[in-house]
């Protein structure tokens, strides 16, 4: 099909949400998904290549055509609202769930040090985080994850595009002798070996939208 | 301290998420090495802090205050001798280890906290063809389309278009059928059990009588409140379904 990006660019404007590859193929029908795919990228290329006000993106498992962040200041004036914003405390709380999903309340707090009631239900409301479940423990609490609407927000294809948390792997490898008042060198051992650091593994889990 | 110092650390009070934030903070202005914390320094640094918060009549949250007791309790483990042969089971370990980890994890999410900031925000700083306008709320997609549970209000609200639609006529009926509460909130129970969710007009089955649609009412309401049923709708002002709370 020699019309195949035309096609695929049409079905991407038209439609309401990011569309998968998946959806495509099942419009097209005869079309082979490696083709599919292959357009694709050509369209993002050509997109990317003219100097036009918008580009296709790549989120939450779907394409999407998205105006380019540098004309923002025009785009909101248009929207004349109060253009999306989340709190310090929000995101923070969201960071958490995002990178440490599936998580309880009791887990963010330990990790922020204060009450995350009022961020929690704010994040809830503008849908960025879905209760998951409850937790198989006494008092039953509510477990938390993140929603495809977060993956729409920030602009990110699937939980593992999120960026690696960088600044803590440093600090963990950071094992260089250390000074103390007390000599203890249990103290070294316990920082370096902590389990509860996040890895890689933390994107695997099954129930994840 | 005089009022100058009290009102630049006013201004900058308000940029703490916490006790940790708080701390870390610290940390940073002394350009302390975060694995060799001099507790007493920081504690006293944080003390201060916390006593500006005070005179400034502002209300502290109680989580500084079990930050301010965990740091003087390091600082008092700090102070204690070391035992000459540490018991090989319980080897000392330095009391600082628990904050450190702590305040390294707060610190990681708090970087990833920033980095998710800086990122295109829909709606921010990238919009789609489609985004809906402010004041425009549009249903969202199917698959985040979820039950909402609904308030007592809009169950007021369904009750008074029911009301409103029962012909006049029956109103003036003398109903001499007996009806109780417990009878129909064992009724709704029942039927609930058996067709796992029905809406408000389906419990009232095919005869309404202004009777029957209060009682009706009055037992869903003493089952919500006992927490046996819950009611959801789809949407604002959409039809309101009842679930049983718990599936049997």
């Amino acid at each position: 099909m020699d019309n195949l990006p035309a096609i695929i660019e049409a079905l991407i404007l038209a439609s309401e949400a990011p569309l998968s590859v998946e959806k495509i193929c099942a419009v097209l029908e005869s079309v082979d998904k490696s083709d599919v795919s292959q357009a694709l990228e050509q369209l993002k290329a050509d997109h990317d290549a003219r100097p036009g006000g918008i580009c296709l993106q790549d989120v939450a498992g779907g394409y999407q055509f998205r105006t380019r962040p540098e004309l923002a200041p025009w785009v909101k004036k248009l929207k004349s609202g109060k253009p999306a914003s989340l709190t310090p405390a929000a995101l923070e709380t969201l960071a958490i769930i995002a990178y440490r999903q599936p998580i309880v309340k009791s887990e963010i707090e330990g990790i922020r040090g204060v009450d995350v009631g009022g961020p929690l239900k704010s994040l809830l409301d503008k849908k960025l985080v879905r209760i998951v479940g409850r937790k198989d423990v006494p008092g039953k609490p509510i477990i938390y994850g993140t929603t495809k609407k977060f993956l729409e927000v920030f602009n990110l294809r699937d939980l593992s595009d999120l960026p690696t948390m960088r600044e803590m792997k440093e600090m963990t490898e950071h094992q260089e002798p250390l000074e103390y008042s007390l000599p203890d060198p249990e103290f070294s051992a316990a920082v370096a070996s902590d389990a509860d650091f996040p890895t890689a593994e933390m994107f695997e889990e099954e129930d994840l939208p | 301290m005089n009022e100058q110092t009290s009102l630049d650390y006013a201004i900058k009070l308000d940029m703490f998420e916490g006790p940790l934030d708080l701390l870390l903070h610290l940390i940073k202005k002394n350009e302390i090495d975060l694995y060799n914390i001099p507790v007493a320094l920081i504690t006293q640094q944080y003390l201060e802090y916390l006593d500006i918060i005070k005179s400034l009549n502002l209300d502290l949250a109680g989580e500084y205050l079990v930050m301010a007791s965990t740091l003087i309790h390091i600082k008092s483990r700090m102070l204690l001798p070391v035992p000459e042969e540490p018991s090989e089971e319980e080897s000392e370990e330095d009391p600082r280890a628990e904050l450190v980890r702590q305040l390294l994890e707060y610190q990681a999410f708090k970087e990833a906290a920033s980095q998710l900031g800086k990122r295109p925000m829909l709606e921010r700083d990238v919009f789609t063809r489609s985004a809906p306008l402010p004041d425009d709320p549009q249903p969202t997609d199917a698959s985040e389309d979820e039950w909402v549970e609904v308030s007592i209000f809009e169950l007021i609200d369904a009750f008074g278009r029911l009301v409103s639609r029962i012909d006049r006529q029956d109103l003036l009926e003398i109903d001499l059928e007996k009806m109780s509460l417990a009878d129909l909130i064992n009724d709704v129970m029942e039927r609930l059990t058996r067709e796992k969710n029905l809406t408000f007009e389906e419990l009232l089955g095919e005869k309404w009588d202004r009777r029957r649609v209060v009682y009706t009412f009055l037992a869903i309401l003493e089952l919500v409140k006992l927490k046996m049923i819950k009611a959801y709708q789809t949407q604002a002002f959409g039809v309101i379904r009842i679930f049983p709370a718990v599936e049997p």
